[in-house]
């Protein structure tokens, strides 16, 4: 799998992200409160996209349980907005404890209180139970369907648990963000739904550009080598099991990140975060986009949410037809996703097709390397 | 005593159904490394049918046999599974051979699509679907050899197929005009009511089973002797299981693995139908139904080791006993006075979901010290 990379002027990569910032900038005033905040949950989801990217697309690990630490960073966000706005309620503890005649915080959200904590939580909390849940299922050389199939039953015990817990998380109502407040303002405000956007804007930036240097030079070269042919690894002296865990564990954080942004921005986060559907979801728009292309990633999760948003408000049956043949198409005929075919062959194979480009004499594999050669 | 016999079985009842869904993917999954995230919308479909065989049963013209219904879906459950499973293997999975995690993605939204399906097409022309499928499918295949190898054999197959739509629409517009529920498209769930011969309880040594579980576990027992069979006893059986052990060289030596993939595929999807028949006994049946088999089924799979039925019986029953000594509490009513911390934490885990949590729990431990299932294959390979 190797792409030809296209090499743009400094001035049009410069012009580019002129462009980019200053769209980031002017969108609130540019769309209306409910576009907006729709367009900044997508961008918080596009975050969840690269860390699957990382494991999917360059480790070639399937995790069907990104959900996980999706819901933990949610969880662990919305917790410590419940508790710095609970201090009008009985025992100074968020309003639900009381309902199942809890009186004390529980131990585990002791720490909750400062917001220091939390801010490292977020990340640190989903990043460490993917590396165990990782180096558990890695260390037995449990690989392929099976660490899908695994992923997905650790989702559902998560579900089930998060689930049950009314009087530890409130169980299925989930915990709600938007009525409570954030250093002294209301989380639901225009105002902080404005502030959040922006901050994510900016994190989407800085994890894809985290998520770049961590594939770039040996260390992504590795994650690629275990994609492709991980006995070889293993034989040439690298440990894989070491490697694969670093990196399910920065997925698991990059999810953790991504749940607590979508949290802040949707109002609520719940058990609904963990269902199996959503899981796999993640991983399409990944396959969409382009794996192996991070930037891919990202704009696969934007569009292929702002689709499902617009064709949900127009034919509401018909979405779930449409995901399931986009799911059956991306993987039979675009198996490189959108941006994979652009920058692959693609482009040159359709308009060879139509006589437009006269065909390659000699092999494909010659023509491509040639290139590659010539880029370095 | 009869704690225990009763907690037996319960275990024995969860875990049948278990086994029956199990079964079909455990051996598909032994044979071509496919997980087919569908196989629960199979059950889905499989349970579905037997409310339209119910319904349809409740015409006049087939009401003397009406007590019969459930036997006839049992049969007609697995052809519909079987045919779309087929059709599957045909269309998608036979182009993603050797990519299990694309494969595991597709299937994904073939199950999606197979959801949204029931939810918006009524099922009246749905079964004239499945009816045009299966003509559509088998007809050509019933030609007589001197057209089969005739130049002019596409046309036939065409033909078949214009002749098997006609149909298709015949019978669902016909089933449409005599039975109105199966007329109009419907979110909502349905119900299947047991014939009168299987309602009640039956005493055994002083306890009372429910028939309809009584039911299933037969359901069960019947389709692990017929698969057992078939893949020990037969022709095609042996073919099979030469291809699960090396298909390489089972190709060189004239097997046919395409046609061995086919059948393993619609036997492994009819499989699903009949665990769907199973499921329709249990409780109300929805587009949902199969999502929540599921992903029990992949760990049967999974702790049972691949291509190995008893792997497969084994590991469904554990789970079920398991479940149910969970999740009923019976621990703490087999030894009532244990230590306090003990029975709170068995108290802690005494729910379904609660009972799911553990279960995956150890069986994420088991797979620590046996990362290959209860009986894995012997290989010699690196990667196994």
């Amino acid at each position: 799998m190797s792409f030809i990379k296209i090499k743009f002027d400094k001035k049009i990569v410069l012009s580019f992200w002129i462009i980019l910032i200053a769209l980031i900038i002017a969108a609130p005033t540019l769309l209306p409160v409910f576009r907006l905040n729709l367009l900044g949950r997508y961008l918080s989801l596009s975050i969840v996209a690269l860390g699957v990217d990382l494991i999917w697309g360059y480790t070639g690990l399937l995790s069907l349980g990104q959900g996980i630490f999706f819901a933990l960073g949610g969880y662990c966000a919305a917790m410590y907005l419940q508790i710095t706005s609970s201090s009008e309620f009985p025992n100074n503890i968020p309003e639900f404890f009381a309902l199942y005649g809890v009186e004390k915080l529980p131990f585990f959200w002791e720490p909750f209180r400062s917001p220091v904590f939390t801010f490292l939580a977020i990340w640190i909390i989903p990043g460490m139970v993917a590396g165990l849940i990782g180096f558990l299922v890695f260390r037995n050389r449990i690989k392929g369907v099976y660490f899908s199939i695994l992923t997905q039953a650790s989702l559902l015990v998560f579900f089930n648990f998060f689930n049950g817990q009314q009087k530890l998380i409130n169980g299925t109502n989930g915990l709600k963000t938007d009525v409570t407040q954030l250093f002294g303002q209301m989380v639901g405000s225009e105002s902080m739904q404005r502030i959040f956007f922006w901050i994510t804007a900016i994190l989407v930036i800085a994890a894809w550009f985290f998520a770049k240097w961590v594939v770039k030079g040996r260390f992504g070269n590795i994650l690629i080598g275990i994609r492709d042919d991980e006995p070889r690894v293993r034989f040439t002296g690298y440990n894989p099991v070491i490697f694969k865990t670093i990196i399910f564990s920065i997925a698991g954080g990059l999810a953790g990140i991504s749940g607590a942004l979508y949290t802040v921005q949707s109002g609520i986060v719940s058990p609904q975060f963990m269902t199996v559907p959503f899981s796999i979801e993640m991983v399409i728009w990944v396959a969409v986009g382009g794996r192996g292309t991070l930037l891919g990633a990202i704009l696969g999760a934007v569009f292929i949410n702002y689709a499902k948003s617009l064709v949900s408000e127009a034919l509401p049956a018909s979405w779930m037809f449409i995901q399931g043949g986009l799911f059956i198409l991306v993987v039979t005929a675009l198996p490189e996703g959108v941006l994979g075919w652009i920058q692959g062959d693609g482009p040159r194979n359709l308009l060879q097709r139509f006589g437009l480009k006269r065909k390659i004499e000699t092999y494909p594999s010659l023509e491509v390397n040639n290139k590659e050669g010539n880029n370095e | 005593m009869e704690l225990l016999l009763d907690s037996l079985f319960n275990g024995v009842a969860i875990g049948s159904v278990l086994l029956v869904a199990a079964l079909g993917l455990a051996i598909v999954f032994g044979l071509m490394g496919v997980i087919n995230l569908a196989h629960g919308e199979l059950m889905m479909l499989g349970a579905y049918t037997t409310y339209v065989t119910q319904l349809i049963f409740k015409l006049p013209i087939l009401k003397p046999f009406y007590n019969s219904y459930i036997i006839v879906s049992i049969f007609l459950a697995f052809i519909v599974s079987g045919v779309v499973g087929i059709l599957l293997e045909k269309t998608i999975i036979r182009k993603l051979y050797g990519s299990p995690l694309e494969t595991l993605l597709a299937t994904w939204g073939v199950s999606l699509i197979l959801q949204q399906f029931v939810r918006s097409v009524p099922l009246a022309y749905g079964t004239g679907l499945v009816i045009s499928l299966l003509i559509g499918l088998f007809l050509p295949t019933t030609f007589p050899s001197k057209i089969k190898e005739s130049i002019n054999f596409k046309y036939f197959k065409f033909s078949s197929w214009i002749f098997a739509a006609l149909t298709g629409v015949m019978t669902g517009g016909v089933i449409s005009s005599s039975v109105s529920k199966l007329s109009r498209a419907s979110a909502r769930n349905v119900d299947v009511t047991a014939p009168s011969w299987m309602r009640g309880q039956v005493e055994i040594i002083g306890t009372a089973f429910p028939k309809t579980r009584l039911m299933i576990i037969l359901i069960t027992l019947i389709s692990v002797i017929a698969i057992t069979l078939f893949l020990n006893q037969s022709a095609w059986g042996m073919r099979i299981r030469a291809v699960t052990q090396n298909r390489q060289m089972s190709d060189c030596l004239g097997i046919s693995t395409e046609k061995v993939d086919i059948i393993t595929f619609g036997i492994g999807s009819g499989l699903a139908g009949v665990a769907g028949v199973a499921v329709s006994l249990l409780g109300s049946v929805g587009p949902n139904v199969g999502g929540n088999y599921i992903v029990g089924c992949f760990m049967v799979v999974v702790l049972g080791g691949v291509g190995n039925l008893l792997g497969t019986v084994l590991a469904s029953f554990g789970i079920g006993i398991m479940t149910d000594l969970i999740g009923a509490g019976r621990l703490l009513s087999i030894w009532p006075d244990m230590p306090l911390p003990l029975s709170n934490t068995i108290n802690f885990f005494a729910t379904t979901s609660m009972a799911r949590v553990m279960i995956f729990a150890l069986i994420v431990i088991f797979l620590q010290f046996k990362p290959t299932g209860l009986f894995p294959q012997k290989g010699r390979m690196v990667e196994n």
